[in-house]
C-alpha cells in the first residue's frame, strides 16, 4: 500500500454518511466522493456545495432562444414582404409566442446539454468501485487517499461502522 | 445533523406511502417490471387491435382521400381537431403535476408524477398524430416546418396554426425531456436489480447514472430549472391551442376567456385521466401503499377546482352573448343549448359541471370506484366540450346559406378509437419497461435512516 488507492464504504444510515464525510473533510482530504439513493442536502452540504453552474447553461440557452425566434420572424418576413390581414410585415407582438416558444426549448435543451456536461453523463465504462445498494438503500463515501495516509482514512470510514468497506486503485472509475 | 435528526418527524407526517425503509420503495416498484399478469396481456392485445383499427382507417383516408371523413364546407374541423385539442389537453396535467406542483412543493405529487408525466408524454405524441392526419395529404406535412424551400416562401408567423406548430413540438420537445430526466436516476436502479440483455439496455438508458454527489447536485438544479421553464410552457400551450379559435372572428371562438378557460379545461380533464390512468396501475400491481386515498383525495381537490373554473367559462360565455346585445352571437350560443347539438352541449355541461358537484362530498373523495366512475365522465365531457366548440360554431356562422350539419363518418370514428388504443399501447409498454412510480422522489419524502435515532430506541 504504497501507492495512493481508494476507499470506497457502504453505510446504511444517513447520519454516518455525513460524519464521515465531515471527518474526512477536516483531516484533509480531497477526492471526497459520496453515493446516495436521493439527492440529500445534508451530504451536499457536508462536502461543500456551492450553486450549479447549470443555471448558465439555462440562462444562455433561454437567451438564445429569444433573440433566435424574435430574428428568425423577423428575417423570414423581411426576406419576402407580404402583407397579412393588414397587419405589419414584422408584427412584433405575433412573433413574441413563437420567441417565447423557443425561449423554453433553447432553455430546455441547453440544460440538459449543461447537466450532462457538468455530471459527465453518459459514462458507460463499467463501474470499479460500485455497490449496486447505492441505488436502493444504501449511502456510500469513497475517499482517495495517499499511501502513507491511506490507514488514516481507513479508521475514519470505519469509525461510523459500514456495512462494507472496499479497496480499489486510486484514480479508479467512481 | 441536528437538522437531519429533526427532519424524520416533519418529513414523516408529509410521507402519504406507508413504507418505511429506502429499499422497500426498490422492491415494490420494480416488482412492477417482473413478468406481467394475465390482465396487462389482455389490455396490450386489446390496444394492439384498436392500432390495427387505427391505422386502417388511415392507411383508408391516406388512399381514398379526405372525402371520407364527413369533413366538407362549412365544418371544416370536426372529430380530428376536437381530438387533437382533447388529447394536447390530457397531456397538460401531466406537465402541471410534475412541474408546477413541483416548484410548489406539494409533497402528494410524488407518487403519481411518473404516471402522469407519462401520459403527457404518450398524450402529446397522440394529439401530434391529430394535425397529420387532418391535413390529408400527409406527404405534404413538413410543409407547417419553416425550412428553405426553392421558392424561399416562409410560414406565416402571424398564423396562429403556425404558433401551434411551434407550441406543440416545443411542448413534446420539453416534457419528453422532463420526463427522461426524471426517470435516469430509477432507471439506474432498476439496473442494478436486473440481469442479462435488460441490465445492459437499463445501463445504456440511464447513462451510466451511479448517484454520486456530483451527479445529483447538477441534476437537482437541472430539474428545478426545467420545472421552472415548463410551468409557463403548459400555460402557454393551451393558450396557443385556443387562439387557434379565438384570433378567428367565428361566433362562439372569438372570444377573450379563451386562453384561460381552455387551460383550465385541459388541467381539468388532464388530473381526470390521471385518476382513469392510476386507479387501474395501483390496482393491478398492488401499489396501495404508495397511492394512498390520501392522493385521489388531492386529485380530486384539483379536479373540483379546475370544474369550478370550467363551469364558471361556461356561464360566463353564454351571459356575455347575451350582454353583449350581439344577435349573431345571441344566435350561436342559443344553438348551442337548443339547436342541432344541443346533445353534445348537455352532455359536455352534465359530465363537466353537474357531475362533478358530487366531489364536495368527503365520501366520494375517498371512494376510488366512485373517484374512477366520476373521472370517466369528465373524460367524456371534457372531449364533448372540444366538440361542442368545434363543431357547432363552425356549422352556423354569419350567413344562412353556408349553414350545414356535420356527421362524423366511420373512418373518423375509427381513427377516434384508434388514439385511445394508440396512448394506451404506449401506456402499457412504459408500466412494463420504466418503473411506473419515482422511486428517487418517493425517497425524499421517507425519513432517512439514522443510527443516532435507532440507538436512542434500542
Amino acid at each position: 500500500m504504497s501507492q495512493s488507492g481508494g476507499l470506497l464504504a457502504s453505510y446504511e444510515y444517513l447520519d454516518s454518511t455525513v460524519d464521515a464525510i465531515e471527518q474526512l473533510k477536516k483531516a484533509g482530504f480531497k477526492g471526497v466522493k459520496a453515493y446516495s439513493p436521493y439527492p440529500d442536502h445534508h451530504i451536499e452540504h457536508a462536502l461543500g456545495y456551492d450553486q450549479s453552474p447549470v443555471r448558465v447553461w439555462t440562462l444562455v440557452g433561454g437567451l438564445t432562444g429569444t433573440a433566435t425566434g424574435f430574428a428568425f420572424t423577423t428575417w423570414t418576413s423581411v426576406d419576402w414582404p407580404l402583407v397579412v390581414g393588414g397587419k405589419p410585415i414584422v408584427s412584433i407582438p405575433a412573433y413574441i409566442i413563437i420567441a417565447f416558444e423557443l425561449t423554453i426549448l433553447f432553455g430546455a435543451l441547453a440544460t440538459l446539454i449543461g447537466l450532462f456536461i457538468l455530471s459527465r453523463l453518459p459514462d458507460l465504462r463499467p463501474a470499479v468501485v460500485y455497490d449496486p445498494e447505492f441505488t436502493a438503500g444504501r449511502y456510500g463515501v469513497y475517499v482517495q487517499a495517499e499511501g502513507g495516509r491511506l490507514d488514516e482514512a481507513r479508521n475514519i470510514l470505519n469509525g461510523q461502522e459500514p456495512i462494507e468497506l472496499r479497496e480499489g486503485e486510486g484514480g479508479a472509475n467512481v | 445533523m441536528s437538522n437531519a435528526t429533526k427532519d424524520p418527524i416533519v418529513r414523516g407526517a408529509l410521507a402519504h406511502p406507508d413504507v418505511t425503509r429506502l429499499d422497500d420503495v426498490n422492491r415494490d416498484v420494480l416488482k412492477v417490471l417482473a413478468t406481467p399478469g394475465k390482465g396487462w396481456w389482455a389490455l396490450f392485445s386489446l390496444a394492439s387491435l384498436g392500432l390495427v383499427v387505427f391505422f386502417t382507417s388511415w392507411g383508408w383516408q391516406l388512399y381514398r382521400g379526405i372525402g371520407v371523413t364527413g369533413l366538407n364546407a362549412p365544418v371544416g374541423w370536426g372529430v380530428y381537431i376536437t381530438t387533437f385539442v382533447f388529447w394536447v389537453g390530457i397531456a397538460h396535467s401531466g406537465t402541471l403535476i410534475s412541474a408546477i406542483l413541483f416548484l410548489f412543493r406539494a409533497p402528494w405529487r410524488q407518487a403519481i408524477y411518473r404516471a402522469a408525466e407519462a401520459m403527457t408524454v404518450f398524450a402529446v405524441m397522440t394529439a401530434g398524430l391529430f394535425p397529420l392526419i387532418h391535413v390529408g395529404r400527409l406527404w405534404h406535412a413538413y410543409w407547417l416546418i419553416p425550412y428553405p424551400n426553392s421558392r424561399f416562401l416562409w410560414p406565416n408567423f402571424k398564423s396562429p396554426l403556425v404558433w401551434d406548430v411551434f407550441a406543440i413540438t416545443t411542448y413534446f420537445t420539453v416534457s419528453a425531456t422532463f420526463f427522461y430526466l426524471g426517470t435516469i436516476p430509477d432507471i439506474a436502479a432498476a439496473r442494478d436489480r436486473a440481469t442479462g440483455l435488460r441490465k445492459k439496455l437499463y445501463q445504456v438508458i440511464s447513462m451510466g447514472w451511479r448517484g454520486t454527489d456530483q451527479q445529483w447536485h447538477h441534476f437537482g438544479k437541472a430539474y428545478i430549472f426545467l420545472a421552472a421553464l415548463a410551468t409557463p410552457l403548459v400555460l402557454s400551450v393551451h393558450s396557443v391551442v385556443s387562439w387557434d379559435f379565438a384570433v378567428s372572428i367565428v361566433p362562439g371562438w372569438h372570444t377573450t376567456i379563451f386562453a384561460p378557460y381552455f387551460v383550465a379545461g385541459a388541467i381539468y380533464s388532464g388530473v381526470a385521466m390521471v385518476i382513469t390512468l392510476v386507479v387501474p396501475i395501483r390496482k393491478v400491481f398492488g401499489l396501495e401503499a404508495y397511492l394512498t386515498t390520501k392522493h385521489f383525495d388531492a386529485m380530486a381537490k384539483l379536479c373540483l377546482l379546475t370544474s369550478m373554473i370550467v363551469g364558471y367559462a361556461y356561464m360566463s360565455e353564454f351571459f356575455m352573448a347575451w350582454y353583449s346585445g350581439e344577435e349573431i352571437e345571441r344566435t350561436a350560443f342559443w344553438n348551442r343549448l337548443f339547436g342541432t347539438y344541443w346533445w353534445a352541449t348537455w352532455i359536455m355541461l352534465t359530465c363537466n359541471m353537474f357531475v362533478p358537484i358530487m366531489l364536495w362530498f368527503k365520501r366520494v373523495r375517498y371512494s376510488i370506484p366512485a373517484l374512477f366512475v366520476i373521472s370517466i365522465f369528465v373524460n367524456i365531457g371534457m372531449w364533448f366540450e372540444r366538440y361542442v366548440i368545434v363543431v357547432t360554431s363552425l356549422h352556423h356562422e354569419y350567413e344562412p346559406f353556408a349553414w350545414g350539419i356535420y356527421r362524423p363518418s366511420l373512418t373518423e370514428m375509427g381513427i377516434l378509437l384508434g388514439s385511445f388504443c394508440w396512448f394506451s399501447f404506449w401506456f402499457l409498454l412504459f408500466t412494463r419497461l420504466l418503473p411506473p412510480i419515482a422511486i428517487q422522489e418517493l425517497k425524499e419524502v421517507l425519513p432517512p435512516p439514522m443510527r443516532k435515532q435507532k440507538e436512542a430506541h434500542s
